[in-house]
């Protein structure tokens, strides 16, 4: 249970971790945003990503995994750069949630959890991710598209394409 | 971006600051921010605990739980430290409430978490946010730093002689970690999955001490509860129903948006002037009221008050005040599917009638929906979803039994439009241009 002596994270995320441990009354509350964190950096969560982390919150590997499995932002294999969440849960349904899913899966011509070729995207159906108002609602990594038509998501994956897309880490 | 929606008929409390950029400290400062805390500790425990059940406020998650009664449960005396835990996991399909909480007034949320934090003698609160409102996250952790800048959050907060921490957490994609046992798990860096009870969280709950959890809109309403005083806003409400929540109209209407409105108020009328009608000129078919999990109304049983009790007693429930409003094209049978969809992906999988009824649910919903269903089926789900009513660990099963139940008592004509073979009568072909 200590800060490992070499690390495979930026100097800033493991500056992070080592702080995030100290907020809580056990080290163990850091786990989940840890992991995403991690995620965010690494692209997944690697098995050199569950060795770290384990140690750093002083458990077992296979409990940083019993606990990975568990989350659905949580992945263990790469997606693309930009990963297109497509909410059709109820609110985004009714207002062409999956016209839009099946638009993006035309577009970029990939399925469900699925990267295109050059790694640039990947593809999601997702449950309700809080925009119900402004359906229907994407998310590319933690951005919000919202009041979305066909043509403003063939806009949003140009941007993308061309490096103009919001990038909130 | 969200956009702000704005009414006559709304009563703006909770979202007085909505738009003002009281996400900047000193702005929500000027705008009486900061205020309510240091009247509480002015005034001490009991006081706030006083002024709590005045209010008649009651919890904006769902459950609808007097807050009051809630704080008044934790013991005074506790040999382990006290918690608040303020859930932010925002997951139930319809609602996006919270989101313009924190998008609009965050210190609302760390001064409201303060304020509980003095009424049941804790020194920690922790806010939660589910992890897809990372660009939320990152408002509340401005504001939270902000604050301890100011001095107002850590050691001897206003001079009090009190501490007060504050911690913001994300989850990472569960739904289930939105009921509170499943929260504190995950906020101990387990799986989501929930606990016995009782023991209840406020006798013991997170690392193992007395443990006060609130949605995020119930706790934005406190500091203004405190700010305006009990009884002026139960005087707001309706009958055991203090105040005003935040309602999220959504679905086949033509002004979708997020309005305060004051408890009690007219569902038809949130529906057809607040929200300005069905879409398209159509007309309404259903309404699911509440979020989700709250089983649906038809297009004549919506004239009902907006409180707890009036909507139980039109056999609904109040919910999230997520309003979904459903056009007349829409599929009853597509519709069900797609809930029931939600809550199979979503359950835990820690007890059995859920992880299997939600399953077998959605593999009959989908058979019927698709045109394989015999006349059967249409029995089966109905007495699956009703076995599953109070039989699971947490509300989850409930919440997918529920609107099941109401789909299939509701509009079992539409199911059975499905059987034999028959192709979906209401099929979709072009995409549906919303005016």
């Amino acid at each position: 249970m200590s800060t490992p002596a070499t690390t495979i994270f930026s100097p800033a995320t493991a500056a992070r971790f080592d702080r995030l441990v100290t907020l809580y009354p056990v080290k163990r509350s850091a786990l989940v945003p840890m992991l995403l964190y991690a995620q965010d950096e690494v692209g997944y969560i690697s098995d050199a990503v569950v060795a770290e982390i384990a140690q750093r919150v002083g458990i077992a590997d296979h409990d940083v995994r019993s606990v990975l499995s568990y989350y659905s932002m949580l992945r263990t294999k790469p997606a693309g750069k930009y990963n297109v969440q497509v909410c059709t849960n109820i609110s985004c349904m009714l207002r062409n949630g999956f016209g839009i899913l099946e638009h993006c899966k035309k577009r970029l011509g990939i399925g469900h959890k699925e990267t295109t070729p050059d790694g640039l995207f990947s593809l999601e159906e997702v449950e309700c991710i809080g925009a119900c108002c402004w359906a229907p609602a994407i998310q590319v990594n933690y951005d919000f598209y919202d009041d979305l038509t066909t043509e403003k998501m063939d806009q949003i994956l140009e941007d993308y394409k061309a490096g103009r897309g919001k990038e909130t880490v | 971006m969200p956009r702000l929606v704005s009414h006559p008929d709304e009563v703006k409390i909770i979202s007085r600051r909505f738009g003002q950029g009281a996400a900047d400290i000193d702005k929500y400062i000027a705008l009486d921010g900061y205020k309510a805390v240091q009247t509480a500790i002015a005034k001490g425990t009991d006081w706030i605990i006083t002024e709590m059940k005045a209010s008649g406020l009651r919890g904006r998650g769902g459950a609808g739980f007097p807050t009051g009664m809630k704080w008044s449960f934790v013991p005074k005396q506790s040999e382990r430290p006290k918690y608040v835990l303020v859930n932010g996991d925002e997951s139930e399909p319809a609602t996006c409430k919270d989101h313009v909480i924190f998008l609009h007034d965050p210190h609302a949320v760390i001064e409201g978490t303060m304020i509980a934090g003095l009424a049941i003698g804790s020194k920690m609160g922790f806010i939660y946010l589910r992890g897809e409102y990372r660009y939320l996250l990152k408002i509340m952790e401005k504001a939270v730093a902000d604050a301890y800048a100011k001095g107002f959050l850590g050691k001897n907060i206003f001079g009090s002689g009190i501490d007060f921490d504050i911690v913001t957490q994300t989850g990472a994609g569960a739904y289930e970690v939105g009921e509170e046992s499943a929260l504190m798990e995950s906020l101990e860096g387990k799986r989501g999955v929930p606990r016995i009870k009782p023991p209840f969280p406020a006798v013991v709950g997170l690392y193992g001490g007395p443990t006060v959890i609130n949605n995020a809109e119930t706790i934005a309403s406190v500091p203004h509860i405190l700010l305006m005083g009990g009884d002026a806003y139960a005087k707001v409400g309706s009958e055991r129903n203090g105040g005003t929540r935040l309602f999220g109209i959504s679905g086949h209407v033509v002004n979708p948006g997020v309005y305060e409105l004051p408890m009690g108020y007219n569902l038809k009328k949130a529906i057809y002037e607040v929200g300005g009608g069905v879409t398209n000129g159509r007309k309404l078919k259903a309404v699911v009221p509440g979020g989700s999990s709250t089983p649906v109304l038809t297009a004549d049983e919506i004239d009902v008050g907006l409180d707890f009790d009036q909507m139980g007693k039109a056999g609904t429930m109040l919910g999230s005040g997520g309003i979904v409003v459903i056009d007349d094209q829409t599929c009853m049978v597509e519709f069900a599917l797609r809930t029931i969809k939600f809550y199979q992906h979503e359950s835990c999988g820690w007890c059995i009638p859920c992880r299997e009824g939600t399953d077998w649910l959605n593999k009959t919903i989908s058979r019927v929906h698709a045109g394989g269903g015999v006349e059967k089926d249409l029995d089966n789900i109905r007495y699956l979803a009703e076995n599953m009513l109070g039989r699971t660990f947490c509300p989850l099963g409930d919440a997918a039994a529920m609107p099941t139940i109401g789909f299939i008592k509701k509009f079992r004509h539409e199911f059975e439009d499905h059987l034999n073979g028959k192709p979906c009568p209401y099929a979709h072909t072009e995409e549906p241009a919303l005016v």
